[in-house]
């Protein structure tokens, strides 16, 4: 209030910030980033819509690496631990994080969880992020890669529906695909879609329940890890 | 909805600036890109349920909504929303150059 004059206005000051509202996120995550890859893990943070099949993935993916590979693995869900209790049951080190209410993971949610997983000899984690094709897109967790599980019973143009999600992806899974002979769907149009919102866009089509239904993602998987050790080194 | 989470990550950005300024805060200024994941007007109704008992409360609210602009990183030619997001002249995939902003631009403090 000025008092120079006695006119009553009000002494306005700006101050300039520009600074990211979600710096704090983004800073927890930088330090799992850094913790994670100390470890010598690679993470995926794995996102989808609910029912798209990512916990599916992840189980395939336990059966496909049978050479010893040790995978863990940290379920988001609004409440239940079963995805968690369904991948310990393949054989994934696993936690759970029930998030009440909340519509997806943040970087403090995964840093508390790290202090309770053995990462011991781990080489990939997998940050099953809760089924929403919108909010998880929004906050960094601290990982290698994002990738998003997409089933063909989704219909052909959910890309275009949610362009935020798929524009962050490093890789979309096509999932479910062993079900395309009994569905209506043209899967040449959600690639089309997919190249709308995706500047650079990698998808492969996955058949969970199909022996060797997910060795694409394997290969995938086992090529971007050694990629970033290799980046690692050279840094 | 993950606007109330950004109202309080806001809230408590506007709060380490100001610091221990003695200052009301008097507006708050920030930047939301179309493809941030974040709407608007949800964070709009979340900001005026969240700012009661906060810093923030007589403070008003403004938002520079920025569109998508996709362009080729070698060409710098603009690619259209909604369109392949390949150069038609070169192949190279395109980048955001704008829109995806979550950013707390400045606000203004009512000092004595």
């Amino acid at each position: 209030m000025c008092t120079d004059c006695g006119c009553g206005d009000v002494n306005l000051v700006p101050l300039e910030l520009q600074t990211r509202i979600l710096a704090r996120n983004d800073g927890m995550a930088a330090h799992n980033r850094t913790h994670l890859r100390e470890y010598g893990v690679f993470t995926v943070n794995l996102m989808g819509s609910p029912g798209s099949g990512k916990t599916a993935v992840l189980e395939a993916t336990a059966r496909a690496f049978d050479d010893g590979t040790k995978l863990a693995a940290i379920a988001g869900d609004l409440a239940t631990e079963n995805d968690a209790m369904r991948l310990v049951h393949a054989g994934i080190r696993s936690r759970a994080i029930k998030t009440g209410q909340a519509c997806h993971l943040d970087a403090e949610m995964v840093h508390h969880e790290l202090h309770h997983l053995d990462l011991d000899g781990v080489e990939y984690l997998f940050i099953e992020n809760v089924g929403n094709l919108v909010c998880p897109a929004v906050y960094d967790l601290g990982q290698d890669v994002n990738v998003v599980a997409l089933s063909v019973t989704e219909g052909e143009d959910k890309p275009l529906k949610y362009p935020t999600m798929f524009a962050k992806a490093d890789l979309v899974l096509l999932t479910k695909t062993d079900l395309l002979p009994h569905l209506d769907v043209n899967v040449s149009a959600i690639y089309d879609a997919l190249a709308r919102v995706m500047p650079d866009p990698l998808i492969i089509p996955l058949a969970s329940r199909q022996p060797g239904g997910v060795d694409p993602w394997i290969t995938w998987l086992t090529q971007r890890r050694a990629a970033v050790a290799m980046e690692l080194v050279a840094s | 909805m993950h606007e109330y989470s950004i109202v309080q990550s806001l809230v408590d950005s506007v709060a380490a600036a100001v610091g221990a300024r003695d200052a009301e805060v008097h507006e708050v200024h920030i930047a939301i890109g179309e493809m941030s994941g974040v709407d608007c007007g949800l964070l709009i109704t979340a900001y005026e349920v969240f700012r009661a008992g906060t810093l923030c409360e007589h403070a008003s609210l403004t938002i520079d909504r920025i569109p998508a602009q996709w362009h080729c990183p070698r060409c710098q030619q603009p690619i259209a929303k909604g369109a392949f997001l390949r150069c038609a002249a070169c192949n190279s995939p395109a980048q955001l150059a704008a829109g995806d902003e979550i950013i707390l631009q400045r606000i203004e403090l009512e000092v004595a």
